[in-house]
């Protein structure tokens, strides 16, 4: 069943992306992951215009996340505090993103941009969680017991502004969550991403909260700033559209429930490496773009923005 | 004093153009709704040539109907590779073209159109795009021009078929225009010629209301006109969605 996109002006077919929603919904259950990172470069090749699908999927994770973050509140495992800190530094950074989205779109360079982001940050994360991940699996297969968790006292302790996080049993200075949070923000408007998968390492290794805490806390983070990210550019842009982001979403409900419960059954260390692997190859794929002559050199777009 | 001649010249022909045999014209539909299941649309364009003198002798009649979209102007971007990596260098503005152009013919569009005509009339698809301003500072200016054309007849946006005018005794003629399931609205204008010996001897235009109705209309409207409300409700919707089927599902397994 075709379906045309009011924002979009594009036809689609509506089971595509209820398909496409679902697939993504299932690796998030899985890998406890949003999924946006996947969702948006997808979406770029089945035909939507970058600039939609980036709006649009910050409007997607603020609805799936929002669900997400009802769990953790039940279960309090989520530092308010500490998410609050984060968000201020969160919504300056959307702001500066998206003004940096509308000035390079302006000049024609939002594609490179968007892609250039998606190779650097997919190739860093995936490789470094593809040996973190390959080393703890040889680990567990020799029966060794797990590393022995260090708190890093360097330099996050000597800055000042120092303030207590109850829940995470923290007394750290407010400029590093800030900094996180900015440039999760940056990336969450110009990618179109959550921003979890940054997010979640910075805390447990740089922050160094406790990891039952991190998820809730990084998706209450999320809803907001990715709320943001949408009101800025459903008015700056119009891009955002909705018929498109409740067709994901339905989609990808229902996938990352069953994702949870394949998820369930699978050993941790062998998910992080599927994870890892996954990671990379959507990395390779935007990167032999990049590398590769195009078959097309040249592309339309419409005087002064869509 | 050559305007006015010129001026007088038009005033003298038109006349005696419309007169001799002129185009009757009938639509399978004059507008075009765009709805959320909007699948592309096939128009039925049919017409009879209207004369009071008989057949005049000499070469056959031909028709060429001409459908284009709303023109706006389109910025194309050349990639060149800097650094390792393909990026967007140069960019022309192409002042106008047309989202969406069909042309459909009874011949070859060459042996019926000579290119005075074609050039006065603007029919075939190169002569619809208009970029007189394209920067001089790039070499190659013509590239982006025919670029526009390559990517559009690749999306299915512009079309030239010729030889898919049936025409009867002169007189009757028929064809159909299939529209893209990828339309953006606007007023489409559908322009009909019959032309003898290369020449233009009539010309009919009529337009094709393309809109979106409905839900479709709403909703851009909607984001146009009160972007805060249309991101707000955007966000409301969504969480609803995600919040209703995520407790449906947890309920559902609940019990």
């Amino acid at each position: 069943m075709q379906i045309y996109l009011p924002i979009a002006e594009v036809s689609v077919n509506a089971f595509l992306l209820l398909g496409l929603g679902g697939m993504v919904g299932i690796l998030s259950g899985m890998f406890g992951v949003g999924g946006g990172f996947l969702m948006t470069p997808l979406l770029f090749f089945i035909g939507i215009p970058p600039a939609v699908a980036v709006a649009t999927e910050a409007n997607q994770i603020v609805a799936s996340s929002f669900s997400g973050v009802l769990a953790h509140f039940r279960r309090k495992t989520v530092d308010l505090k500490m998410g609050t800190v984060l968000l201020t530094g969160g919504l300056m950074g959307a702001a500066l993103g998206v003004v940096v989205f509308n000035y390079l779109k302006s000049l024609g360079q939002v594609d490179l941009l968007v892609t250039l982001c998606y190779v650097v940050f997919l190739g860093v994360v995936g490789s470094l969680m593809f040996i973190e991940s390959l080393n703890a699996l040889r680990k567990s297969k020799k029966g060794g017991a797990a590393p022995a968790a260090r708190r890093q006292r360097g330099w996050v302790h000597a800055m000042p502004f120092k303030m207590r996080f109850r829940t995470s049993g923290l007394y750290i200075s407010v400029i590093p969550p800030v900094l996180v949070g900015l440039c999760v923000g940056v990336l969450s408007a110009i990618m179109g991403v959550g921003g979890g998968f940054i997010m979640v390492p910075a805390m447990i290794y740089l922050l160094g909260m406790p990891t039952k805490v991190v998820v809730g806390t990084s998706l209450f983070q999320i809803i907001f700033v990715t709320a943001f990210t949408t009101m800025l550019h459903a008015t700056t842009n119009y891009t955002v559209d909705i018929v498109l982001a409740v067709l994901l979403l339905v989609g990808g409900v229902v996938g990352a429930q069953i994702g949870t419960v394949i998820g369930a059954r699978m050993p941790a260390e062998q998910l992080r490496v599927l994870l890892a692997a996954l990671v990379l190859v959507v990395c390779g794929k935007l990167a032999l773009d990049l590398l590769l002559e195009p078959s097309e050199l040249y592309s339309l777009g419409a005087e002064g923005g869509h | 004093m050559l305007k006015r001649l010129i001026l007088l010249l038009a005033l003298c022909t038109t006349p005696a153009l419309a007169e001799e045999e002129s185009v009757v014209l009938g639509l399978s539909q004059d507008r075009v709704a765009i709805t959320a299941t909007f699948d592309g649309s096939e128009i039925l364009i049919f017409g009879a040539v209207k004369r009071e003198t008989p057949i005049p002798d000499g070469p056959p009649l031909e028709v060429i109907v001409a459908v284009a979209g709303p023109s706006s102007p389109v910025t194309v971007r050349r990639k060149e590779r800097k650094l390792g990596i393909w990026v967007n260098t140069d960019s022309v503005l192409v002042d106008l073209a047309p989202s969406f152009y069909a042309v459909a013919t009874s011949g070859p569009l060459k042996e019926i159109l000579s290119d005075t005509e074609d050039l006065r009339y603007r029919v075939s698809i190169e002569r619809a795009i208009r970029s007189v301003g394209a920067a001089m500072h790039i070499k190659g200016a013509q590239d982006f021009a025919d670029a526009v054309v390559r990517i559009r007849e690749d999306e299915g946006l512009y079309s030239i078929r010729e030889n898919t005018v049936a025409v009867d005794e002169q007189t009757l003629f028929r064809t159909s225009i299939a529209m893209p399931a990828d339309l953006t609205e606007g007023d489409y204008a559908a322009r009909i010629f019959l032309t003898r010996g290369r020449e233009v001897i009539s010309e009919f235009e009529t337009t094709i209301d393309v809109r979106k109705v409905g839900l479709e209309r709403f909703l851009y409207n909607m984001s146009r006109q009160q972007p805060v409300w249309y991101g707000l409700m955007s966000l409301v919707i969504a969480i609803a969605a995600g919040w209703g089927a995520s407790t449906a599902f947890r309920l559902l397994r609940e019990n």
